[in-house]
C-alpha cells in the first residue's frame, strides 16, 4: 500500500466516522449523549481540516471548538438537565416530516455537488483536483504564519488581501457578548425580594 | 519547512467528498433544529451547520489555487462567531430557564423574563 492510498483510506474512515457522529446528534433523545456525539463530530471536523492542509483552522477548531464552546454547552446541559428535560421525545409525526426534509434536502445537495463542473460554465475548469498546499516551495511561510500576518493588516496571499479590520470588529464584537452574555445569565435576585428590599429601604 | 506529501504523492480523492461531508453535517444541523425539543438541542444542531458550512470553505479554499488563504481565514471568523452565539445562547437559555423553570422551546411561547 502506498501512501496516498494509505492517506486516502485515512480521509475515508475520519470523514465516515464524522458523518456517523452527526448522524448520530440528530437520532439520539438523550441531550448529554447528544454533546458527546457533538464532541467526537467536532474532533473529525478538526481531522479534516487537517487533511486538506489547514493546520491552523484544524488547530482553533480543536482549542475553540471543542475546548470552549463544547465544553460551554456541556456546562448548559448540566445546569438545566433535571429529570424530565434530559430526554425530551419528539413525535413519530415530526420525526418522518423532518426525516423526508432532511433527506429531500441532502439529495438536493449531493446531486448540485456531483454536478460541480457546470457551475463556472463561463470559465474553464480547474486543470488539477488535488489539495494545493500552500507552502509547496519551500522559500513561502506555513499557514499560521501567513494567516497571523493577514490579522496584523500585511497583504498576504495571491490576491493580496489584508484582514485587519475584521479582525478588530471580532475582537470588539467578542467583547461585548462576553459583557451581554454575563449581563444575561448573571445571578438575580426574585422581583419580590428585590421590591421588599426597596420598600425597607 | 513544513512536513507535507510531495506533487505526486498527493490523494486523488478530489473535492467532493468534502462536498458530500458538508453537506451531510449540514444536513444534521437542520434536522437537529428541527426536532429538538430541547434548546440546547437545538443550540447544537446550529453548531453543526456551522461545521458544515466550515468544511466546504476550508476544502474550496485547498482545492482552489486562486482562493488558498481566504477560505480558511473565513472559517476562522466563523468559529470565533459560532463561539460568541453560542455563549449569548447559552446566557438566554439559562435566564429563561431560571425563570421558566423549563427549556423545552415548546413552551416558550413569550419571552417576557
Amino acid at each position: 500500500m502506498t501512501l496516498p492510498d494509505l492517506q486516502a483510506l485515512l480521509f475515508y474512515a475520519v470523514a465516515v466516522l464524522t458523518g456517523l457522529c452527526a448522524i448520530g446528534v440528530v437520532v439520539t433523545q438523550n441531550i448529554v449523549r447528544s454533546a458527546a456525539w457533538l464532541l467526537f463530530t467536532l474532533g473529525g471536523v478538526a481531522g479534516i481540516f487537517f487533511f486538506l492542509g489547514a493546520d491552523f483552522v484544524g488547530a482553533t477548531q480543536l482549542i475553540v471548538y471543542v475546548g470552549g464552546t463544547l465544553v460551554l454547552v456541556v456546562f448548559g446541559v448540566m445546569l438545566t438537565a433535571q429529570g424530565p428535560f434530559i430526554s425530551l421525545r419528539t413525535g413519530a409525526a415530526e420525526w418522518a416530516m423532518s426525516l423526508v426534509v432532511g433527506l429531500l434536502l441532502f439529495g438536493v445537495l449531493a446531486v448540485t455537488v456531483a454536478h460541480k463542473e457546470t457551475w463556472a460554465s463561463g470559465r474553464a475548469p480547474a486543470e488539477k483536483q488535488k489539495p494545493m498546499v500552500i507552502a509547496e516551495d519551500p522559500d513561502s511561510s506555513p499557514n499560521s504564519v501567513l494567516i497571523g500576518h493577514g490579522f496584523l493588516g500585511q497583504p498576504i496571499g495571491p490576491n493580496k488581501t489584508a484582514y485587519l479590520l475584521p479582525f478588530e470588529i471580532v475582537s470588539v464584537h467578542l467583547l461585548v457578548v462576553l459583557i451581554g452574555a454575563a449581563y444575561l445569565a448573571r445571578a438575580k435576585r426574585r422581583r419580590g425580594a428585590a421590591a421588599n428590599a426597596a420598600d425597607v429601604r | 519547512m513544513p512536513l507535507m506529501f510531495a506533487e505526486s504523492e498527493l490523494p486523488e480523492t478530489g473535492l467532493t467528498p468534502y462536498l458530500i461531508l458538508g453537506a451531510l453535517l449540514f444536513v444534521c444541523g437542520v434536522v437537529c433544529m428541527a426536532t429538538k425539543r430541547n434548546a440546547i438541542g437545538v443550540l447544537m444542531g446550529v453548531e453543526l451547520v456551522l461545521n458544515g458550512a466550515n468544511v466546504n470553505f476550508v476544502a474550496f479554499a485547498a482545492f482552489n489555487p486562486a482562493f488558498q488563504l481566504e477560505g480558511q481565514i473565513f472559517s476562522l471568523f466563523v468559529i470565533v462567531l459560532a463561539a460568541a452565539e453560542a455563549a449569548v445562547a447559552l446566557a438566554i437559555v439559562l435566564n429563561f430557564y431560571n425563570n421558566h423553570m423549563t427549556v423545552d422551546v415548546d413552551t416558550a411561547e413569550e419571552l417576557k423574563g
